[in-house]
């Protein structure tokens, strides 16, 4: 052990943290599942409604992995929307992902080249929305915790995208049982988390962030479809912060 | 059951353009070292990001033009799964209350 290990774990045991494993990972991923399966079968049952059968269900969910960008393709598809169209439809849609792999990307550059690819290609809201809690707790992230976070994630999706487009018909109205809360339910869950890791001083100027965040969603919501005003709210207010917040 | 070429060569184009952005920066990030502005600018990304989700979760957008419009019951249970997140800190606690009590504000409306 080198003297900048030693140093790591003497840090190391100052945090509560918990360990680099896949199996912790899992763990970690399970209360997005509730989203993820609520919202796969969704996505199942609007496929089968868009005249997408099985096959090109499966092959949506688990090449494309993307589930708002997923949604957004059917509905296009229904409207005989041109292909390029609908391509560049979902670049924009998926955008704000490189917001979110540029905030995670810095944490893994200790890894392979092809290890980083492949937290990469998986890396959804969800599982940035746990990750930047955890790498805001412990200030570092593993790639067995994270790659047991994400392949959780891609495989509950996935299936639960096949069970839709299946079974769909037989299961019962998923709205009724409210299960088109949990990701907004889980974003504020969050969203809590992540505010509590702020020093208290700099509590104030996260709050106004929030405020702003929110005042930009709510006008830029009017003129430009919801995931653009999510990109352009999100530069704009974290830009703020960077200026605000010392 | 089958599917066209269209639809692969769709599939293909689309995966293209969703896994660029998710792995871009990750390459990009091991071959340069990013400024400490940047970095503090990142820091902000996780906060106003998953505002912003919350925000586009609770407005629902119009089919066709038209004004984007206030979803009233998902606004009413996200001040409780609001308090229950404050209370608790644990995720699998706010998503099981928030979807129960929408659950019950659907059957009492």
């Amino acid at each position: 052990m080198d003297a900048k290990e030693i140093a790591f774990e003497k840090d190391r045991g100052t945090r509560e943290e918990t360990v680099n494993t896949f199996v912790q990972g899992i763990k970690d991923c399970l209360p997005t599942l509730f989203g993820y399966i609520s919202i796969g079968l969704a996505f199942g049952i609007v496929g089968a409604a868009s005249n997408l059968n099985f096959i090109e269900v499966t092959l949506l969910s688990w090449v494309v992995y993307a589930g708002s960008s997923q949604f957004i393709i059917c509905a296009l598809i229904a409207a005989g929307t041109p292909m390029l169209s609908i391509v560049l439809t979902t670049f924009i849609v998926n955008l704000r992902h490189l917001l979110l792999s540029l905030t995670l990307a810095p944490y893994f550059t200790k890894y392979s080249l092809w290890k980083n690819i492949g937290i990469g290609a998986l890396l959804t809201d969800e599982s940035f929305g746990i990750a930047s809690v955890k790498a805001m707790q412990e200030k570092r992230l593993g790639d067995r915790w994270m790659n047991g976070l994400n392949l959780t994630a891609y495989i509950g999706w996935s299936l639960s995208c096949m069970a839709g487009s299946l079974f769909g018909r037989w299961i019962a109205d998923a709205e009724a049982l409210g299960l088109d809360f949990a990701l907004v339910a889980m974003f504020i869950a969050l969203l809590v988390l992540q505010l509590q890791q702020i020093p208290a001083g700099k509590l104030r100027g996260y709050i106004l962030l929030i405020l702003l965040t929110g005042v930009l969603m709510a006008v830029l919501s009017q003129f430009m479809a919801g995931h653009t005003a999510v990109l352009i709210s999100t530069v704009i207010a974290a830009s703020v912060g960077t200026v605000i917040i010392k | 059951m089958t599917t066209t070429a269209w639809m692969l060569a769709l599939v293909g184009c689309c995966t293209l353009v969703t896994v660029i952005p998710r792995v871009l920066p990750f390459i990009l990030v091991r071959s340069i070292t990013l400024p400490m502005i940047v970095l503090r600018w990142l820091s902000f990304i996780p906060i106003c990001i998953l505002t912003a989700l919350i925000v586009q979760g609770l407005l629902i957008e119009p089919e066709d033009g038209g004004m984007t419009k206030v979803n009233w019951p998902y606004v009413g249970v996200a001040v409780p799964t609001l308090l229950v997140a404050l209370k608790t800190k644990s995720l699998s606690a706010s998503v099981i209350v928030g979807v129960v009590l929408l659950a019950l504000v659907r059957w009492v409306m």
